[in-house]
């Protein structure tokens, strides 16, 4: 295609057709991303440049930048993020809901996801319902649970118990205010912990089912001949061998743990706490949106903080996991 | 892979019993009620293996069963001390009020339609020509590009949200359709996702396509999309999913009647009831129904398609 070009410059149309197409060859590669190039670049590229340049600028604010003000250089968003109490409860709470949720999910999806792998009756059928939580809405379900936990009327004297605390008290336990006004802090995690389990159990077992199918049957029949104990077998081939997957959903349930927003938005609401405690189980992804309106440069100190959290996170549970996992 | 010495390499802690004696020691007799007891043990560990299933997928469906039943009482059935199980009379009515009340559904459905499609049919059209470009063409830095590409994957999308929302108002896109449609055009994982589907496809057929004088962009739709059906439908369902579930971007931009989607409206509504100055659970979750529905739906025509995806994103929506 190159030869055209030491051609003398006198080109028939034939030619310059040829030559046309040779150039359009060339850059059409770039010509197909175009669009995507275009959208990444304002949408992706250029937020991560600006939100570092802004997390540095004190008193950062977009519209009077637009108008042409200029802001201090300085670390001042970080300091006066870590400092900020508010702040401090959403890591606290991000870091506590992640730490119950992501063991006790992994633990109950390996379970479910080696009890599905050895039964044959009905399989199909618990499958299809243990994938149910996946395709729901966050909100919607977060709502509903909600329902089944609340009292209503008064906490002292309530019009109705809810169906939790009348199955508590059905099996002789004492009412628990689980999200009411008043309701204690631990009550709070409890039912949102296991809202979270609940929602995060689905892709679990979906990603672990299908590792155990790929386990070669062998392992195990060498076990038997062993004479291998069930309980075992289990920590000795199955968690060993399905350790890449293990890894694989611990990680990124690390990744969407701090990412926790929208499951206490659908329980508690817009104000991320039970009526008359505002905020009391808000999370880092709840900061950010909290101050990205006020406080643009607040929210990306704490976007980033945020990031190098799950970064740091994540590389742990790759280090360690190169260490553990047996391929 | 050495799987069957682990046992004796590593002390027994877990199990207390010592490794099974030897075999020839063993009499016919005791053979015979190993069998016996095998069996038995086999049936228990069944049971308590049924058991164990049957009331996990009992408190996994319990919400919806939740949902449902609440979404039919009345509103004083519903406020009963202790909840009915099922409800006395079927109130229909509570889906009328979802569909009339505040809330607006019917509105709101339109939204995040209009919304869903146009977002998936252009995110589709970027998708298949982007992996193609990484999949069949050749030029300069397409695999440091590529791994850019893959690279942001890492980073969370809290990190772009704050100034994307700064230049969507700076663009005047606040309260439009675009704002809800353009930033998530292209998603880089669904590139990756088509990209290595593409690459399945022997290049055999590209080579007879070009003998037979097609041009790229013809045996890019006549061949290799339709080849790539099965992909294109995860994708295509997981965008849908996603407009219907989304909630925290378009509550921000997006916040109008006119462009307000399903989710957004769904939990910012009272819900209250005149008469009685109460909460009316009943045609909130009604409402909560009607949103869910869809999904299950599609859930259940599209089973595999939606498990494909999902195995190997981890991504919601």
């Amino acid at each position: 295609m190159t030869k055209e070009k030491t051609e003398k410059p006198v080109l028939t149309d034939e030619q310059k057709r040829i030559r046309r197409k040779a150039i359009f060859n060339r850059y059409k590669a770039w010509l197909y991303l175009l669009p995507a190039i275009v959208i990444l670049l304002i949408f992706t590229v250029w937020p991560i440049i600006n939100t570092i340049r802004i997390s540095m600028l004190r008193n950062y604010d977009s519209m009077q930048e637009l108008g042409g003000a200029t802001f201090e250089f300085g670390f001042g968003n970080f300091a006066a993020v870590a400092r900020y109490d508010k702040f401090l409860t959403c890591l606290g709470n991000t870091m506590l809901l992640t730490v119950i949720t992501v063991p006790i999910s992994t633990m109950l999806a390996l379970l479910i996801a080696v009890g599905l792998n050895s039964i044959k009756v009905f399989r199909k059928a618990f499958q299809t319902i243990f994938f149910l939580p996946y395709v729901t809405n966050s909100i919607a379900i977060g709502m509903v649970f909600m329902t089944m936990f609340q009292m209503i009327g008064r906490v002292e004297s309530p019009v109705s118990l809810g169906i939790i605390n009348t199955i508590i008290e059905a099996f002789g336990g004492t009412r628990v205010n689980w999200v009411n006004v008043g309701s204690n802090y631990w009550a709070n995690i409890a039912v949102l912990s296991i809202y979270i389990i609940w929602n995060a159990l689905p892709f679990k077992i979906l990603v672990l089912l299908g590792g155990l199918q790929g386990v070669n049957k062998q392992y195990y029949d060498a076990a038997k001949v062993d004479g291998a104990s069930r309980i075992r077998t289990f920590w000795r081939i199955t968690v060993p061998l399905l350790s890449p997957m293990i890894a694989y959903v611990v990680i990124t349930g690390f990744i969407g743990g701090f990412k926790e927003y929208s499951s206490i938005v659908g329980i508690f609401g817009e104000s991320m706490g039970p009526v008359g405690n505002k905020g009391s189980l808000n999370t880092m992804v709840g900061f950010i949106y909290d101050n990205i309106q006020q406080n643009q440069g607040r929210a990306s100190a704490a976007a980033l903080i945020l990031f190098a959290i799950i970064f740091v996170v994540t590389m742990i549970n790759l280090y360690v996991s190169k260490k553990k996992v047996h391929y | 892979m050495e799987q069957t010495n682990i046992p004796e390499t590593v002390p027994s802690e877990t199990a207390p019993e010592p490794v099974s004696p030897p075999v020839k020691a063993m009499k016919e007799k005791d053979i015979k009620s190993v069998s016996v007891k095998q069996r038995v043990t086999k049936i228990f560990v069944q049971f308590v293996l049924y058991a164990f299933l049957t009331i996990l997928a009992v408190s996994i469906l319990f919400p919806f069963y939740w949902m449902l039943i609440s979404s039919l009482k009345t509103l004083t059935e519903y406020n009963e001390m202790i909840p009915t199980l099922w409800p006395k009379q079927f109130c229909w009515d509570n889906y009328v009020t979802a569909f009339t009340g505040e809330l607006d559904l019917g509105r709101l459905f339109l939204n995040t339609v209009i919304v869903g499609v146009v977002s998936t049919l252009l995110s589709l059209v970027v998708t298949i020509i982007s992996a193609y470009a990484f999949a069949r063409l050749e030029f300069k830095g397409k695999n440091l590009m590529f791994g850019a590409l893959l690279a942001t994957m890492m980073i969370p999308g809290e990190l772009f949200t704050i100034t994307n929302y700064i230049t969507v108002s700076a663009f005047g896109w606040l309260n439009t359709f675009t704002v809800l449609i353009v930033p998530f055009l292209v998603s880089v994982f669904y590139i990756y996702l088509l990209r290595q589907n593409f690459m399945q496809i022997p290049n055999e057929l590209y080579l007879a396509a070009k003998v037979d004088g097609t041009s790229d962009f013809k045996y890019l739709w006549r061949v290799m999309v339709p080849l790539s059906a099965p992909t294109l439908i995860s994708i295509t369902i997981l965008k849908m999913m996603g407009a219907w579930n989304s909630y925290i971007w378009p509550r921000l931009v997006a916040n109008d009647a006119a462009h307000k989607l399903v989710t957004v409206g769904l939990r910012g509504t009272a819900f209250m009831d005149l008469a009685t100055n109460m909460v009316n659970y009943p045609a909130q979750m009604a409402a909560v129904v009607i949103v869910t529905i869809p999904l299950l739906l599609v859930f259940i025509f599209f089973r595999k398609y939606i498990m494909r995806g999902v195995s190997r994103s981890g991504i919601k929506g």
